[in-house]
């Protein structure tokens, strides 16, 4: 490209733009290929990671200027084809400086109408920048933002990283709220396809027809009302990660096309009869007993055995000792923060009461205890009346009915004392929430900002939650 | 004394990646510029074992491809010259050398076998 005028982009903007001018500034390194992958021009970033100028580049075979372990061992070259999208590889070049940069490559075939292959576009991620401090990656009882130290986390944690390295589809089970989402993510961000897109789908949310659409795409005219072509969520996570939640809710034809795609990594859109090749890890979670909706024929088997390949079993919070503790003092500074509340610690009476509580949702259901703690929380320390009144009532059934003496007195001046008693009879959250907020109206005469006030909440959620709860 | 060249392969050329090369070719050249070779297949791809090849072989020269600055040091520290970033041609490259040409980076018959090997 050493001469501007004999290379020009033209025909998108009212005149002809300068084609170095576009990709010289673009600070990923890229590089266009002929079909015989010799170098035909790099830009500026591609120069700067090599360390060789264009010119030196120029009619130069790749795999001599990017010295890249991927062109010199088991190219991805060859799984090109105007049937495939993009090959992403994760691999390492050693620059003209003697460094070993590890890279992340992502090689586009540039084909004719008729097949034939015209070149090709690397594109070059130096993967430096990206890599995140060990510290920051694994703090202390913890893996990419799960935390624990109980030993089946520990084993978790010990687990994760090399689950994370194969491509093989994973299996993830355990009660709703200990964090299947979250351990997908993070198998995901600590894969050489991390750069790659993470798309999640439930497949409890969606009708059949909708959800076979939503995954494998379908062509203008499929049915009624497709009106255009339509990726499915397997082509958008082409050179990355499927996380399919709630497996079990997957219909049987669906399971069936599941178990074809993941055997021969094809998808046929709906209304085609071309595929695309993809190349998609797939990982599924659900909160069931897959074996068992198995032997009741819900669950085809095949699919089962086929995801069982890596299983990976989240413990409910109940069975994880001291990570109670653990994971209410980090929600606790999460939140502290968050609200600009100064609430450096939890009171150790709140800690008894919250390590008997059985957590039926689990690590999200005390996430959102300490939440709603740190919200009425009116002092420096989270005391036990500071949490949810259902939660006193779980732990101990028979408090409404015991000696008065032995209840928690309520706190002056907060809502929550007075709500609880209240609210012992409340069933649910929302109901608890709603009548802590007619206790506190009721308590200022039905002053609106008073109670907000006395809430700890601003005025406008005040007003949204009576409106929430058609409270008159 | 005869010289002893040591160049890590990838096919004909010098190999890409000094820490990948299979093969190696070790050269005896005399001061007469006439020179003879052995191709050596490698058990296992790794620089370490190159390095160990390189010293237990009395090599005095490398000519390679791409290399990591500590292997590079420590070859140096071996007092082994080492002609590193070369591209091209392996023999030619050795004639390039006994002709005292060769130089580190140098791209050796670049517009020949370099784009008939373009993969």
């Amino acid at each position: 490209m050493e001469n501007h005028c004999q290379h020009l982009i033209s025909g998108l903007l009212d005149a002809p733009v300068s084609a170095e001018a576009v990709f010289d500034e673009i600070p990923t390194a890229l590089i266009l290929l002929d079909a015989r992958r010799q170098i035909r021009y790099m830009n500026r970033a591609a120069s700067a990671l090599t360390g060789y100028s264009t010119q030196e580049a120029k009619n130069m075979a790749c795999h001599n200027i990017v010295r890249a372990r991927a062109y010199l061992k088991d190219s991805p070259v060859s799984k090109i084809s105007p049937d495939t999208g993009p090959v992403c590889v994760h691999s390492d070049l050693i620059n003209r400086e003697r460094q070993r940069i590890d890279v992340r490559i992502t090689i586009i075939g540039l084909f004719d109408p008729d097949g034939r292959c015209l070149g090709y576009v690397d594109a070059i991620e130096d993967l430096r920048a990206a890599a995140q401090p060990e510290t920051q990656m694994h703090p202390a009882f913890g893996f990419a933002g799960m935390i624990g130290k109980s030993p089946d986390m520990v084993s978790i944690f010990r687990t994760l990283p090399l689950i994370a390295q194969n491509h093989s589809p994973v299996l993830i089970t355990g009660e709703t709220g200990t964090g299947k989402d979250l351990a997908a993510r993070t198998i995901h961000e600590n894969a050489g396809r991390a750069r790659g897109p993470f798309v999640k789908i439930n497949c409890g949310a969606l009708p059949e027809t909708l959800l076979e659409s939503e995954l494998f795409g379908h062509l203008k005219d499929a049915f009624p009302g497709a009106t255009e072509n339509r990726q499915g969520r397997f082509r958008l996570a082409h050179n990355g990660t499927l996380y399919l939640a709630e497996i079990g809710d997957l219909p049987l034809a669906l399971q069936a096309r599941l178990l074809n795609l993941l055997d021969n990594n094809t998808v046929y859109p709906m209304g085609g009869t071309r595929g695309f090749q993809v190349d998609v890890r797939v990982i599924a979670g659900d909160h069931r007993n897959l074996e068992q909706m198995a032997e009741q024929g819900r669950f085809r088997k095949d699919l089962l055995f086929r995801l069982n390949m890596v299983r990976l079993h989240l413990p409910s919070l109940r069975h994880r000792g001291d990570d109670i503790s653990l994971l209410t003092e980090h929600f606790l500074h999460k939140f502290a923060t968050g609200f600009g509340k100064d609430i450096p610690k939890t009171a150790p009476e709140t800690l008894d009461l919250l390590s008997t509580y059985p957590y039926p949702g689990n690590v999200r259901e005390l996430r959102n205890i300490i939440k709603y703690a740190v919200n009425v929380c009116r002092q420096h320390q989270i005391q036990p009346d500071d949490l949810p009144a259902y939660l006193s009532r779980k732990v101990n059934p028979a408090a409404g009915a015991a000696d008065p003496d032995t209840q928690p007195r309520p706190v002056p001046g907060t809502v929550s004392g007075t709500a609880q008693h209240s609210a012992e009879e409340a069933a649910t959250w929302a109901e608890t929430e709603k009548q802590m907020i007619i206790d506190a109206l009721v308590r200022t005469g039905g002053r609106r900002n008073k109670a907000a006030a006395l809430l700890g909440w601003g005025r406008s959620t005040l007003w949204r939650k009576i409106k929430q709860y058609q409270i008159q | 004394m005869p010289r002893k060249i040591l160049i890590p392969l990838y096919g004909h050329e010098v190999a890409p990646r000094f820490d990948l090369a299979s093969e190696a070719a070790i050269v005896s050249a005399d001061h007469d510029g006439t020179w003879g070779k052995k191709i050596v297949v490698l058990a296992q791809v790794s620089a370490e074992k190159l390095c160990h090849m390189i010293l237990t072989k009395d090599v005095d020269t490398v000519i390679c491809g791409g290399i990591e600055d500590p292997y590079y040091q420590y070859l140096n520290w071996k007092r082994i010259r080492v002609y590193d970033s070369v591209i091209g041609p392996w023999k030619q490259g050795v004639e390039q050398l006994l002709n005292n040409k060769l130089y580190p980076g140098a791209i050796v018959g670049q517009q020949e076998e370099s784009k008939s090997n373009g993969r």
